[in-house]
Order: C-alpha cells, then structure tokens, then sequence
C-alpha cells in the first residue's frame, strides 16, 4: 500500500483535517466541561436527567448508528461492486420502523437506565439482570473491538499516525467524554457529530452530482457506461438468498437490541418525545444511507476503483478520496476529521451503555440488591466508565491486524437474539417467567456466538479450513426464532405466579407511564391486582 | 355490568396498540424481504433501467428506505391523534 502512488496526500500528515480534528476535540471537551457541571446523579450520569428533547435525541440516535463503518465501508462498498452496497443500507435502516413500532415507548416508560429495567420489572432481579448484563456486555465488547480496530486502521490510513497511537488517541478522549460529563456529554458529542457527518456527506454529495447536472442517474449510468450494466443489478454479494434473508432479520432485529441505542429512550422526558425522536433518527440515517450510495457511486466514476483498492484493498477510502478529488487536500482533511470524530461519538456511546450494565445491572442490583446510596451508585458507574474505557484500548491494540468486520454483524446477531425476545416478551406475553427471560436471554447469546465460531466467517476465512459446520455467515434465521421458542417453552414450564399478576400493572405503566401511578408492590393472593387509579373491574376472573 | 370503567379502556387501548404496531412490523418486513427475494431471485428484473442508469433495484431499495420512514410516520400519526387522546382521558 503506497498512497503517493494514488496521487492522493492521504496517509499523509494533513494540516487541515488535523486543525478540523483538534477543532472538534476542544468544542466537544468544552461541552464535556459543561455537561460535568451538570452531572451530580446517577440520572444525569446515565439518562441526562431525561431532558434531552425529541429532536436533540433523534440526533443522538442518528449518531450513535451513523458509524465509520457505514459510512466510510458502505461508500467504499458502493464503489466497488456498486448496487450491492444498497442491500446493506436498506438492512441498516429497517430496524428503526421496527424499534418505534415495538420498543421506544414500552421501554421509556417501563425502565431507568438500561432495558434489563424493562424486562426484570415483575420479574426476578438476580437472574434476569445477571443474563441481560451477559448479552448486553458481549454485544458492546464485540462493537468495541469493531470500532477500535476499525478507529486504529482508518486513522492511520487517514492521518498517517501510528496504529497504537490512533488507538490510544480514540480510547482516551473517548473516556473523558464519558467518565466526567455521562450522556449529557455523550448525547452532545452525538449530536455535533451527527450535524457534521450529514452536512460533510451531503456537501459531498452535491459536489459529486454537481458534474453530473445534479442528476443521479446521468451518474448512475456513467458507472454503467465505466464499469458494465451489471454495477446497477444485485451481484455476487447475494449469491446464497437465505444467506441474505438471515443477515436481513439480524440487522432488522438487532437495531431493537443493541444497548447503546436502547438506552438513548431514557434521556427524554416521556414516551411522546421517544417516538417521536425515532422518526427523526429513522429520517436523518435514510438520507444519509441514499447519499452514501452516490459517494459511492461518485467515488467510482470520478477516483476510479483502481485508485481506491490501490490505497485500502476494503474500498474503506473511497468517500475520503472523492473528496479529495471534488474539493482538494482541505475537504479531504475535513472529512477525514469527521470520520475520526464519528468513531469517537460511537465508542462513547458504547462504553455508556456497558458502563450502565455493569453498575446499574450488576452492582446495584445483583451485588447490592437495590440498596446502593446515591454517591455510590455514581462512584462505581464512573468507575465502570474508566475500566471499559481502557479495556477498549486493549481490546483494539490486542485485535490489531485482525478480521474484525464480522463482530459487527455478530454483535447485531447477539442484540438480536439475546435481548430483542426476551424485551418483546416481557411486554407483550403475560406468561413469560423469570426462568423464561433467562433461558431465552443465555440461549440467544450462547447460540449466536457458537453457531458465528462454526461459521464460514471464522472457520473458512480466519482458521482456512476449507468447510464449515454451520452453512450460514450470520446466525440470525436460526437464533432468533430459538431465543423466542426456549423462552416460550420454559416459561410454560415454569409458571410464576408473581409474574402474572403483575403484568396489569406493567401494561399500566407501559402505556400510561409512572407519572399517576408509580410502581407499587401489589398484596400477595390478590389476583389480577392492579395499581390504585385504576379501578379494578369486579368481575374479571 | 360495569364495563368501560378505566381499566377496561386500558386493555382494549393496549390490544389496539399492540395490533397497529403489529400490522406496522409486518408491513415493513413484508417490504424488506419482498425487496431482498426479488435481489436474490430476480437480478435480470432489478437491472433492468427505467431511464438510463436507473435501474428497478435502486428505485426500488430508495422506495423500501422511504417505505420505512413513511411507515414510522404513519404510526406517529396514529399515535398521537388516537392514542395520546385516549391516554389522556386515562389519566384524568
């Protein structure tokens, strides 16, 4: 890989993206500072306060999603073998109907921090948080690891810094955001980067369909005249439908569980502004996936594919080259620094909502049994901040050189499998018991990460046997539907008379919200009991 | 019979949102795999171009990503004209 050979100064040390990335560090630690002020409770720390409003939050959650990898690996999948890069966006984006749909206004008005709090609310603690830490835990580690090694490659290809040091760079300004200014923070990093990202793609993009009389199509067929009618039809990605079909229901399914995301339904103030804020989050990430789509397809015709596997074999610098090419060294380096700020906002948000697992799930409420004071609760979250914050680094130095492309799709199987049903279930089936959430929750994530171990993914391409046990690259077809079967099944098995009885009162909470009827314990023996303000109707059996 | 009484409402008001978002689900996953069997199955129909340069696959991917946005639309609108009214009612 020689960059100079490209003609392209990427790779190499660049003024203007390193003054743009240094711009974006001091304005987002400024707002760390601020948001430090601010964040005196463990509810400032993890939710904001819940005072982050439908919009900021539909920002947030654009950000949060809108990472290095879709932007810089769909503009460089475009680029490169062209319509097939859509299939992943439109898989990217599917999930979002289903999360305002299923999700966003249960989980507002049934938990505080994390979705363990929506599933263990008429549950057991002990066991249901221990399981969720375990699925939430796995799908930010295997995220992390993504996203660092990921932050380790792009930024030395990007900046021409050492691997370590990027690593280093991402890990340690990341744990400030984190550790001393919590989501309020976090959801402001999110928000500026979101901005930046959209605003640098989309000028980007008008660059690009500037010279082709602003229509996408003359530029759509001047690939086609390039490169063959085939770079508009579906093409080799696709060769196996179930194949598709399995990495479709992961990605559509794995949006509803992925923690960092779910958590971000916390930070409004009621169920309104949840939903609401999906459907700005839903817009904001459409748009961008379209406008990916014609860097794409601009990198294509005007870098050349030849340029662009020349300096990364991924096609990962396409959309940074075209910007070289339509705006010089000083768009380049603009975007290369919003690249570097988009992987930051996203292992921020990642290592929050580990943190809120680690601390709320497992410290408050497995080891302390709920009866954490205030300051301790804080204490011990900070703390969960600064020791994923440094696993993370370790993590990404540890993973250096490593295929690591696949744990994104992983941790999308696990969040689908391992949190998704067990949420579902929990709102929805008036049966579902402590051994059912459990079973369904371990089931999920242990079947997920085994069936990706006997994958060809790891199996053909990391240990180069020539065949693998399980046929598929993504496990989603098989694991989802067994996570909703055991948890079905055992639950049956294992009825709970506690959980049954107090589903009125969850159904209560989720639609109406804790404002006129906060939680209560309802009197044992008392069928069907439900919490004051509604009147219970006498005949129900 | 003392039918409609609050917690009645709630019920039938929970079941009505469970069956919108429901209907909702289903339509956007009858739209994606619809979208992903005819890329799997069909590569002659989705390259074919409309107009030069746009084939039925592009049109068609933008269409499922707008299909999705339209989609949570629709249950925003419902949600806050239907839902919300009766919510409040409930919360009287």
């Amino acid at each position: 890989m020689n960059p100079s050979t490209a003609g392209s100064q990427i790779g190499q040390p660049n003024t203007t993206a390193i003054v743009f990335f240094l711009l974006f560090v001091s304005i987002t630690l400024v707002i760390t500072y601020w948001a430090a002020r601010r964040t005196k409770t463990t509810s400032e720390f993890f939710a904001a306060g819940g005072n982050i409003s439908a919009v900021q939050n539909g920002f947030a959650l654009a950000g949060d999603f809108m990472s290095a990898a879709s932007f810089l690996g769909i503009a460089g999948l475009v680029a490169t073998s062209g319509f097939d890069g859509l299939i992943y966006s439109v898989g990217w984006l599917v999930g979002w109907p289903v999360v305002t749909f299923l999700i966003a206004e249960p989980l507002r008005n049934l938990g505080k921090y994390t979705f363990a709090d929506a599933v263990a609310y008429r549950l057991k603690q002990t066991p249901v948080r221990l399981s969720a830490a375990v699925g939430t835990l796995t799908v930010v580690v295997f995220y992390l690891i993504a996203q660092m090694v990921g932050a380790g490659n792009l930024i030395h290809l990007l900046f021409g810094l050492s691997y370590e040091m990027a690593v280093v760079i991402v890990g340690a300004v990341m744990i400030l955001y984190v550790l001393f200014g919590g989501m309020i923070a976090t959801t402001w990093v999110q928000i500026v980067k979101a901005v930046l990202l959209l605003g640098g793609a989309s000028a980007l993009a008008v660059a690009v369909l500037w010279k082709f009389g602003m229509n996408p199509a003359a530029l759509f067929s001047e690939a086609a005249r390039m490169y063959g009618p085939e770079v508009l039809a579906p093409g080799k990605l696709v060769a196996n439908p179930l194949e598709t079909i399995s990495l479709g229901v992961a990605l559509m399914f794995g949006t509803a569980g992925l923690p960092h995301i779910l958590m971000r339904f916390y930070t409004v103030p009621n169920a309104k502004a949840a939903r609401t804020s999906v459907f700005y989050a839903t817009g904001l990430i459409g748009f961008f996936y379209l406008v990916t789509f014609v860097l794409g397809f601009g990198a294509a015709v005007l870098v050349g594919r030849q340029g662009i596997t020349a300096v990364d074999k991924g096609g990962n610098m396409a959309a940074p080259m075209l910007a070289e090419v339509v705006g010089g060294t000083g768009f380049l380096g603009f975007i290369a620094a919003v690249s570097f700020a988009t992987i930051l906002a996203v292992v921020a948000g990642l290592t929050l909502s580990g943190a809120a697992a680690l601390s709320h799930d497992l410290w408050s409420h497995v080891v302390r049994k709920g009866h954490a004071p205030e300051s301790e609760q804080l204490k011990v979250a900070r703390l969960a901040s600064l020791l994923l914050g440094v696993l993370a680094i370790i993590l990404g130095v540890v993973f250096k050189g490593q295929n690591v492309a696949f744990m994104v799709g992983l941790a999308f199987a696990i969040a689908a499998s391992a949190n998704f049903p067990a949420l579902l279930m929990s709102m929805m089936w008036k049966g579902f018991t402590t051994r059912g959430a459990v079973a369904s929750m371990l089931t999920g994530a242990f079947s997920a990460v085994l069936l990706i171990f006997l994958s060809p993914t790891v199996q053909v391409e990391l240990l180069g046997h020539a065949s693998a046990p399980f046929p598929l690259k993504n496990p989603g077809l098989v694991t989802i539907p067994l996570s909703f079967f055991v948890g079905w099944i055992v639950s049956l098995v294992s009825p709970e008379s506690e959980a049954s009885r107090r589903f009125a009162e969850v159904q209560h909470r989720m639609h109406v919200g804790a404002l006129v009827a906060p939680p209560v314990v309802s009197p044992p023996g008392v069928a069907g009991s439900v919490p004051p303000g509604i009147p219970e109707a006498p005949h129900k059996v | 019979m003392y039918g409609n009484s609050k917690d009645d409402v709630l019920k039938a008001l929970a079941a009505a949102r469970w069956r919108v978002a429901g209907a909702l689900t289903v339509a956007m996953l009858v739209t994606y795999l619809g979208f992903i069997l005819l890329v799997a199955f069909n590569r002659p129909l989705m390259g074919h171009q409309l107009i030069p340069g746009l084939s039925i696959g592009i049109v068609l991917g933008a269409v499922t990503i707008l299909v999705a946005w339209v989609l949570t639309g629709l249950y925003i609108l419902w949600a806050n004209r239907k839902y919300d009214h009766i919510l409040d009612e409930l919360r009287r």
